[in-house]
């Protein structure tokens, strides 16, 4: 098990390098120069130069990746133009809000999915099994965004049960019943659409395995109904939804940029939107390969799950 | 392509969906002739006009620009870059995937390390550095989301360019001494449409969401150019206040990405035909029972099956797996039920306890008595009681019918504690020990911590038998138990099962395609042909003196040692298809024996004392 994880975090390794490249060179490959537009109309050429010096912009690409490499490796991801600070500061106080916020609807989206995938494989083709697929059909086609902006409408200026945005209450607030009272309609926003898929992808799952062979045996040794599926096909089915939900883990953490904006939350997809409309780079760079590298991780932890649950796996 | 337009339309749900996007299609395309007020006129005096007021069908937005114009207007931008952007992606996806796929090795390795690269991205983050580069703009936009996409449809086309490029119609062309664009033209792109279009179909809906979620951060398009997301993008300021000029836009985007979802989903069922019902159906706790007026149950002690009759309700008529079987097992004793595959005895066996997966299978008439009980009848909660408790099962692929996630231990004490609640840990780790150590496991420690793959076949089926014994059964119905093993093991195993079956007095229904093993164990064999009991009596007589044509093929195409007779004979032809049985004797197309009269009538079942034949040229024996 140790080896393994060692194995697959090792094989991890050229990912992480290949985003850092990516990120780099479609970064750099920006028309114009940052110079010019950082120093905007103190641009004159000797302005220009000197800038470019302090960047080290005057030196070839490939080095500048190195160096840049370098940096990152020490946990300097430079410094923003726009909020003048460095770029690691402003995405740590940032990540700890899309966390939050992305954590609570991926822990919503994987209970909550295969919970409804669960029931609606054992009540195939029954009412509750076409209530929850026509559910899911409509959560899987409404827009994030636009489902945020109808809750809000509802939920909270009409009901009045939520606050309408932010993270915490702008007086008086900071506990965590008030973060909460925050949380609760962003998150499920955010969760809906990768509930309704893995809401589908368990259904299937749990079709497929309720056809093999030791559901019967275990049927046939007299196992009480609800133990054959939550104990012997769920315990099964599982393994494949695993994979589902590493994946949902990545369309989770993109939908948190629309949900941070329409919902005012303070984190990380918010400052990318507003760094690329105030075409700071160093901030969009930081951001992105961050985000990117804990998406890595976090399907680390998933496979080693999948090896964990499936003793025919490795070990 | 015409059946598949059929089969989606026959799905009323993708139907729906086709109508739906059918619908805001001929809207788009009649937008310009419509006579609609220009979109972008600017008319501040009436800023945020209600729906149906004045003028404005579906009011004015927040500078008085018409909303219905806008949102026609703001569609089609929406469904054009949407497409677009979807076909970029399924072209540059495909190629990369046709070239790693049909050129393999390290042009293969490259292509999709990037590939995998690309979709370590959460698929936003890419796009967003994508625009960051190009700058805000919707045909930035449509490249970023376009870019993105590329990866899933590399991942599918590739993975079915392999198989095509590996199979064998492309190697016997390719010796034929075709050029790789010939193939790729005429062989491997035609095998590829289904792919490209069901991966058209799942992401093509995503696309036309992503780009308006773009233009729905202000990074699409810009004023006054606008689609449904900057739409909608604009209209949030106003939202409290003037719900409606959100409302229409997102409701839009709502109702295009819901059509293709649906006419998607139809799609995938047509042209994937594992997905579609049928396929994939879950089988209930207990197999489904339809009968008029059982034969009261028999109050003979062992278990008797009379008149048993089980059908699969597939496609338009029924197959009939089992018909009218009348069997019994007196305690202790053990039946053989012989026969090739298809020929019924396993689903006979399994409608015992309920256990044929239903659907689709049926059972249509007979009872099974047990205890003076008719087991058909019972409730669920009865049987689940019965089941592995006083009639256990042990079933052919132990591999396959072992739990593979849970130790031998687990599924071991699992067998006892459904029939027997408060047993303490240490009794149940007792009990399983002394249970592997009857069928002769001499490390059970070892093997109750064990996963069933880490072990071999014929432990796998001596822990299958273990866990048949668990509660001490009356009866154990074994499928084909030693058919997945090889000769020594199996001879071992039929050993423990004798053994057992002597020593416990259980009774056992020994089911197998071969005579040889057969002959070892049974008291009582019972041969079985399309479903029906062909011959019935006790083993030495049915082995010695076959009466039935197909016992006497049977024992000829089984092999025995130290006979002299020569190889064995195979039986030609096949069994009758069950949904299509001919009129008279079911063997007779492939009896030697066979006459006119044999197909003209169903043949009955003669019983003249402990034997019974279901063939008309056999007399018996009187006196």
């Amino acid at each position: 098990m140790g080896r393994y994880i060692l194995f697959r975090a090792a094989a991890s390794v050229p990912v992480l390098l290949g985003i850092t490249i990516i990120v780099f060179f479609i970064l750099s490959m920006i028309p114009g120069d940052p110079a010019t537009a950082i120093l905007g109309s103190y641009a004159t050429p000797e302005n220009v130069a000197r800038l470019n010096a302090q960047l080290g912009l005057d030196r070839p690409l490939v080095q500048r990746y190195f160096i840049w490499l370098g940096n990152l490796l020490h946990g300097d991801l430079g410094r923003s133009f726009s909020l003048n600070r460095p770029v690691i500061d402003e995405i740590l106080e940032r990540f700890n809000a899309t966390v939050i916020l992305s954590g609570l609807a991926f822990l919503i989206c994987s209970v909550f999915g295969v919970a409804a995938g669960v029931i609606s494989a054992i009540r195939q083709y029954g009412v509750l099994d076409k209530l929850i697929t026509l559910t899911v059909l409509i959560g899987i086609s409404v827009p994030s965004f636009f489902l945020g902006m109808m809750m809000i409408l509802y939920f909270a200026v009409s009901l009045r049960w939520f606050p309408v945005s932010g993270m915490y209450a702008l007086y008086g607030g900071g506990d965590l019943p008030d973060l909460i009272s925050h949380l609760v309609m962003p998150a499920t926003a955010l969760a809906v659409v990768a509930t309704g898929v893995v809401a589908r992808m368990s259904r299937s799952a749990m079709l497929e395995v309720l056809r093999l062979d030791f559901i019967r045996t275990a049927r046939a040794k007299g196992v009480r109904e609800s133990r054959v599926v939550l104990r012997h096909a769920l315990r099964h089915a599982i393994v494949s939804i695993l994979p589902i939900l590493g994946l949902q883990a990545g369309f989770v953490l993109s939908g948190a940029v629309y949900i941070e904006i329409v919902f005012q939350w303070p984190g990380i997809g918010r400052m990318l939107v507003d760094a690329i409309l105030t075409r700071d780079i160093m901030l969009v760079q930081g951001g992105v390969l961050f985000v990117a590298a804990c998406y890595v991780l976090f399907n680390i932890v998933v496979d080693v799950a999948q090896i964990w649950l499936d003793p025919r796996l490795g070990r | 392509m015409m059946p598949l337009a059929r089969r989606i339309v026959r799905n009323r749900l993708a139907a729906f969906g086709a109508g739906l996007l059918l619908t805001v299609t001929c809207l788009c395309l009649a937008t310009p002739f419509l006579g609609l007020v220009d979109p972008n006129i600017i008319n501040t005096a009436d800023r945020f006009t209600m729906p149906f007021d004045e003028g404005y069908i579906l009011g004015a937005d927040h500078l008085g620009r018409d909303i219905l114009s806008r949102l026609l207007w703001g569609t089609r931008l929406s469904l054009a870059v949407g497409l677009t952007a979807a076909l970029i992606a399924a072209l540059a996806g495909s190629l990369i995937g046709i070239a790693a796929g049909f050129f393999g090795g390290r042009v293969d390795a490259l292509l999709m390390r990037s590939v995998d690269v690309l979709m370590a991205f959460p698929y936003i983050l890419l796009a967003l550095a994508i625009v960051a580069v190009l700058g805000p703009g919707l045909m930035n936009a449509l490249i970023a989301v376009a870019v993105v996409n590329v990866p899933f449809f590399a991942r599918n086309v590739r993975g079915m360019t392999l198989v095509i490029a590996r199979s064998d119609f492309i190697a016997a062309a390719r010796l034929s001494g075709r050029g790789n664009l010939s193939l790729l033209l005429f062989e491997v792109l035609p095998n590829l449409w289904a792919v490209i279009i069901v991966a058209f179909s799942t992401t093509v809906g995503w696309m036309i969401l992503e780009t308006a979620g773009l233009s729905f951060l202000g990074l699409g398009s810009q004023p006054p150019q606008s689609d449904l997301g900057s739409m909608l993008g604009e209209a949030r300021a106003a939202l409290i206040t003037n719900p409606h000029t959100s409302l229409i836009p997102g409701l839009m985007i709502f109702v295009i990405v819901m059509g293709i979802n649906l006419l998607g989903d139809g799609m995938r069922d047509a042209l994937d035909p594992r997905l579609s019902k049928g396929g994939l159906q879950r089988s209930r706790p207990v197999t489904e029972i339809d009968r008029s007026k059982p034969p009261a149950p028999s109050r003979q002690p062992g278990l008797h099956l009379s008149g048993l009759c089980t059908e699969f309700r597939v496609g338009s008529s029924p197959l009939l797996a089992v018909r009218n079987v009348t069997l019994g097992l007196a305690p202790g004793e053990c039946l053989a039920i012989v026969g090739e595959s298809g020929s019924g005895k396993s689903v006979t066996a399994l409608s015992v306890m309920g256990l044929v997966a239903s659907p689709p299978a049926v059972i249509t008439a007979g009872t099974v008595s047990y205890g003076g009980r008719d087991l058909l009848a019972q409730t669920y909660d009865v049987l689940r009681g019965l089941r592995g408790h006083r009639i256990a099962y042990i079933f052919q692929d132990p591999l396959n019918s072992l739990h593979p996630m849970l130790t031998v231990g687990e599924q071991l004490t699992e067998a006892m504690q459904s029939h027997e609640a408060g047993l303490s840990s240490d009794r149940l780790r007792e009990r399983a020990t002394k249970l592997l150590e009857d069928v002769r496991i001499a490390n059970p420690a070892h093997v109750l911590a064990s996963y069933p793959h880490m072990l071999s076949g014929g432990m796998r089926q001596r822990i299958s038998i273990a866990m048949a014994l668990a509660n001490d059964p009356d009866v154990i119905i074994a499928d084909e138990p030693t058919t997945a093993l090889d000769v020594t093991v199996q001879a071992q195993v039929l050993k423990i099962l004798d053994r057992l079956r002597r020593e416990k007095g259980v009774g056992l229904v020994f089911i197998s395609h071969d005579l040889n093993v057969v002959a070892q164990i049974s008291d009582r064999i019972a041969v079985m042909y399309a479903g029906q009991i062909v011959e019935n009596g006790p083993s030495r007589d049915v082995l010695d003196d076959p009466a039935h044509p197909y016992t006497r093929a049977l024992l000829a195409c089984s092999p025995q040692i130290g006979m002299a007779a020569g190889l064995p004979k195979p039986i030609g032809g096949s069994l009758p298809p069950a949904d299509n049985l001919p009129a008279g004797c079911t063997f007779a197309a492939r009896c030697s024996l066979a006459s006119k009269a044999c197909r003209a009538l169903p043949v009955d079942l003669v019983i003249s004392d402990e034997r019974e034949v279901r063939c008309i040229k056999w007399e018996p024996a009187h006196g």
